[in-house]
């Protein structure tokens, strides 16, 4: 104890070089961030070192987003400085975009001095207050004794159990003053201790379930991802060990490899058909890292009907909160995987062959709709085609790819088209929806991999909602590639305005649209226009071979629907197909109208 | 939703042991409010100074599936040590305390006063024209003994919410 002390107490230093101090032993060398007065300090010391280079952006959404993709693509926690008031409030979309998809992201807020708090000072917000359901956990510094100990419990808050966004909330003076600076605590936290081992009589339950199954499937989802690269390696060795079909998530892309046959594609609202049929048909369902959101579930009273669930989270209160399980898992999806592998080679039963052959004929039967199919004809091109195509010679020119994408049809068309081999490359707005994630996030993922090709699979309206970003782009010398697939409409409002609203496209028209060519040229990027299919393939190539950023602004079908659709308070046996497929339904409930 | 189908509500008593840090209640009482769990009544006090734990004792309302949620949302809260649903963990004792102003001269007074003696009520302040009754006991019999002294000439009550313990020697250990 006293020791500890002692070092401490020799180790005196203000409150801006503890935060620096404590950043860099918790591995951080990059952080996104604007300025203001109340951060001073801050920017005033990172101007004296040089070992955490900071990224300055243009908004502080942009900031947070920007280390969502820096996170995402790394598996390290993002790190934000923003200053007070209007910094804070402007970063809050950030961090519930970080929440709802379990990104572990570090906020470091100004403040007004202590004395100052509570008397509607210059650029005070109740930024704590704010932020408190915005976050997994938020800190105000009012004793600088704590700030060391503060900013490394941040960090294991952030990246421990379900990942989450934390703010640190830091008054001018607490910056400017001095204290001592202690190293992270070796002891464990006093309440936060999450599980992440699995209990062995659920793997077992769990493992009884799927070797007595005759209609399989693992649904895996963002929880994979998160859980590192070792689980999806895990996903795969357990998904061909058992010969069950696996279907992933919006978030879970890339955890099981899009091109092993095994892989149904994408489930959900804009999943494949044959991964909906599959989940609405099994016997058994292993969902891991994934939590029922409705997107997934279609209506609930509909779901699955005639399966055995089994759950396995690493955050208890996702476990029967929208779907009962029968068997539910508490732990690391890693942790999970490496338990269930071993109890399945331990455990004698034998699979039911017949049975599991007799269910992928069903599910080849269901694949042979070709759901994803579309008609490439004459020259205007079909977004689907331009996205499929991009993949196609991202994968021929042998690039190590990382996309993000921006929210609405263009969204679902990358999930639908693009395929992913590995975890951590793709970066998308999965629970919160925030158009204008898409270019900062791809920003913070450039930052991570300088080398690799970091492409923002974009909507033209969604663009706009973050466009200042370009300057960052510029700033930096990053080759991000905007591939903007531009149909004049909010796409995906206007086909809910088609399906359910009588065609009325209320407000859902890009009117007044920029020449995004020389908007692009005006922030020192490349700018390119797309109209006619035979041209292509030429322009992505030339997009990928630019070596600095691109605006690639493809003019692509105005009217064309995002199919599959589940439509809201259906089944995921009623989808609604592209038109001339069949086997599909029409129309919308009544009930369903209300949901979103 | 046919009536056989719909989910049955029961009250549930829980207790959070928590840090005794700036800002848990509002956590604790946002989580309630954002995600539209009913709270009937919430009481908190630091328990331990020692070790900086407060305890929160919650009587919530809503189905088995959404107590099991309301209490595994609490539970991650960072600083949330311990949650437990004591309506369901075994007997339990649940109190509550009320003061109780009542104003009246004559006969009322009398029968104030006879009132409050069967029901253990304890007198804490006194005029010529008014008592102040002290009270705990399981929230129904607060009730019982307020309506009873409407029309004798109730003028104030203040009232906490319940406060729950076990029964036995288990304890509640963060």
């Amino acid at each position: 104890m006293s020791a500890t002390l002692q070092t401490a107490e020799t180790r005196t230093m203000t409150g801006a070089e503890i935060v620096l101090q404590a950043l860099k032993d918790n591995g951080v060398e990059v952080i996104f961030g604007y300025p203001g007065g109340a951060v001073l300090p801050l920017y005033d010391a990172l101007f004296q070192q040089n070992a955490i280079r900071h990224i300055l952006v243009r908004h502080e959404q942009a900031a947070v987003h920007a280390a969502e993709g820096y996170a995402r693509s790394t598996g390290k926690v993002g790190v934000v400085l923003v200053t007070s008031g209007p910094g804070a409030t402007n970063a809050v979309t950030g961090l519930v975009d970080a929440l709802m998809d379990s990104i572990p992201v570090i906020c470091l807020t100004g403040q007004v001095p202590t004395h100052l708090i509570g008397n509607d000072a210059f650029q005070e917000a109740d930024t704590t207050g704010i932020t408190r359901p915005a976050t997994k956990h938020n800190y105000l510094v009012k004793d600088i004794r704590k700030l060391a100990s503060t900013v490394h419990e941040a960090f294991y808050v952030s990246k421990s159990g379900r990942p989450g966004p934390v703010v640190i909330d830091l008054p001018k003076d607490i910056l400017i003053g001095k204290g001592p600076y202690s190293e992270a605590p070796q002891a464990p936290h006093r309440s936060y201790r999450p599980q992440t081992e699995p209990d062995m009589a659920s793997i077992r339950a769990a493992v009884r379930l799927l070797k007595g199954a005759k209609r399989p499937i693992v649904y895996a989802g963002g929880g994979v991802i998160n859980a590192g690269p070792e689980a999806s390696r895990l996903l795969g060795d357990f998904v061909r060990m058992a010969n069950m079909p696996c279907t992933n998530t919006l978030m879970g892309l890339g955890a099981f490899p899009s091109e092993d046959p095994q892989f149904l594609g994408m489930l959900g609202m804009h999943g494949t058909y044959e991964a909906n049929l599959a989940m609405h048909g099994c016997d058994v369902m292993l969902n891991i890292g994934a939590r029922f959101d409705d997107r997934v579930t279609g209506r609930l009273n509909a779901f699955s009907p005639n399966s055995k669930k089994i759950h396995a989270d690493i955050d208890p209160s996702s476990i029967n909160k929208n779907v009962k399980v029968d068997v539910a898992i508490v732990g690391d999806a890693g942790a999970v995987l490496k338990a269930l592998i071993e109890c399945w080679q331990a455990e004698e039963q034998p699979q039911d062959q017949a049975a599991i052959a007799e269910w992928w004929r069903a599910i080849d039967g269901w694949r042979g709709t070709g759901c994803l199919q579309y008609r490439q004809e004459g020259s205007i091109i079909k977004p689907q085609h331009a996205v499929k195509r991009l993949y196609e010679i991202t994968r021929e020119m042998g690039h190590e790819t990382f996309i993000t994408t921006e929210v609405g049809q263009h969204q679902m068309w990358a999930a639908q088209y693009f395929g992913f081999q590995k975890p951590n490359r793709w970066m998308t707005s999965g629970g919160l929806g925030t158009m204008g994630y898409g270019l900062p996030a791809a920003m913070g993922v450039q930052i991570a991999h300088p080398d690799a090709l970091v492409i923002d699979i974009a909507g033209e309206a969604s663009i706009l909602m973050n466009i200042q970003e370009m300057g960052t782009l510029a700033q930096y010398r990053l080759p991000v590639k905007v591939f903007i697939l531009n149909n004049e409409y909010m796409g995906m409002v206007r086909q809910w305005q088609e399906l359910l609203h009588g065609s009325r496209y209320s407000e859902s028209y890009s009117e007044a649209l920029p020449d995004f060519v020389r908007l692009a040229e005006a922030f020192h990027a490349r700018g390119m226009r797309v109209t006619e299919a035979s041209q292509l393939d030429d322009a992505i190539r030339e997009m990928i071979a630019h070596p600095g950023p691109v605006i690639a602004d493809i003019a692509v079908a105005k009217d064309e629907n995002c199919f599959p659709m589940i439509p809201s308070g259906a089944a995921h046996n009623e989808m609604i197909l592209a038109p001339g497929q069949e086997g599909g339904v029409t129309g919308v409930t009544d009930e369903g109208k209300v949901l979103v | 939703m046919p009536d056989s189908l719909e989910p049955t509500l029961r009250n549930a008593t829980i207790a959070v042991l928590v840090e005794n840090e700036a800002g848990i209640l509002a956590r604790v009482v946002g989580l309630f409010s954002g995600r539209g769990y009913n709270i009937e009544s919430l009481t908190v006090a630091p328990v331990d100074a020692d070790r900086r734990l407060s305890r929160i004792t919650i009587v919530t309302r809503g189905t088995d599936m959404v107590i099991e949620q309301i209490k595994a949302q609490l539970d991650r809260l960072v600083p949330v040590h311990k949650v437990s649903d004591l309506t369901l963990e075994g007997p339990h004792i649940a109190r509550e305390l009320a003061l109780i102003k009542v104003v009246g001269k004559g006969e009322a007074r009398m029968e104030a006063l006879r009132l409050a003696d069967a029901f253990r009520a304890r007198v804490v302040d006194a005029t010529i024209e008014s008592f102040v009754f002290e009270m705990t006991g399981a929230g129904e019999k607060l009730d019982a003994f307020i309506a009873l002294m409407r029309p004798i000439g109730l003028a104030e009550v203040s009232r906490t919410g319940v406060v729950a313990i076990a029964r036995g020697p288990g304890g509640f250990e963060a």
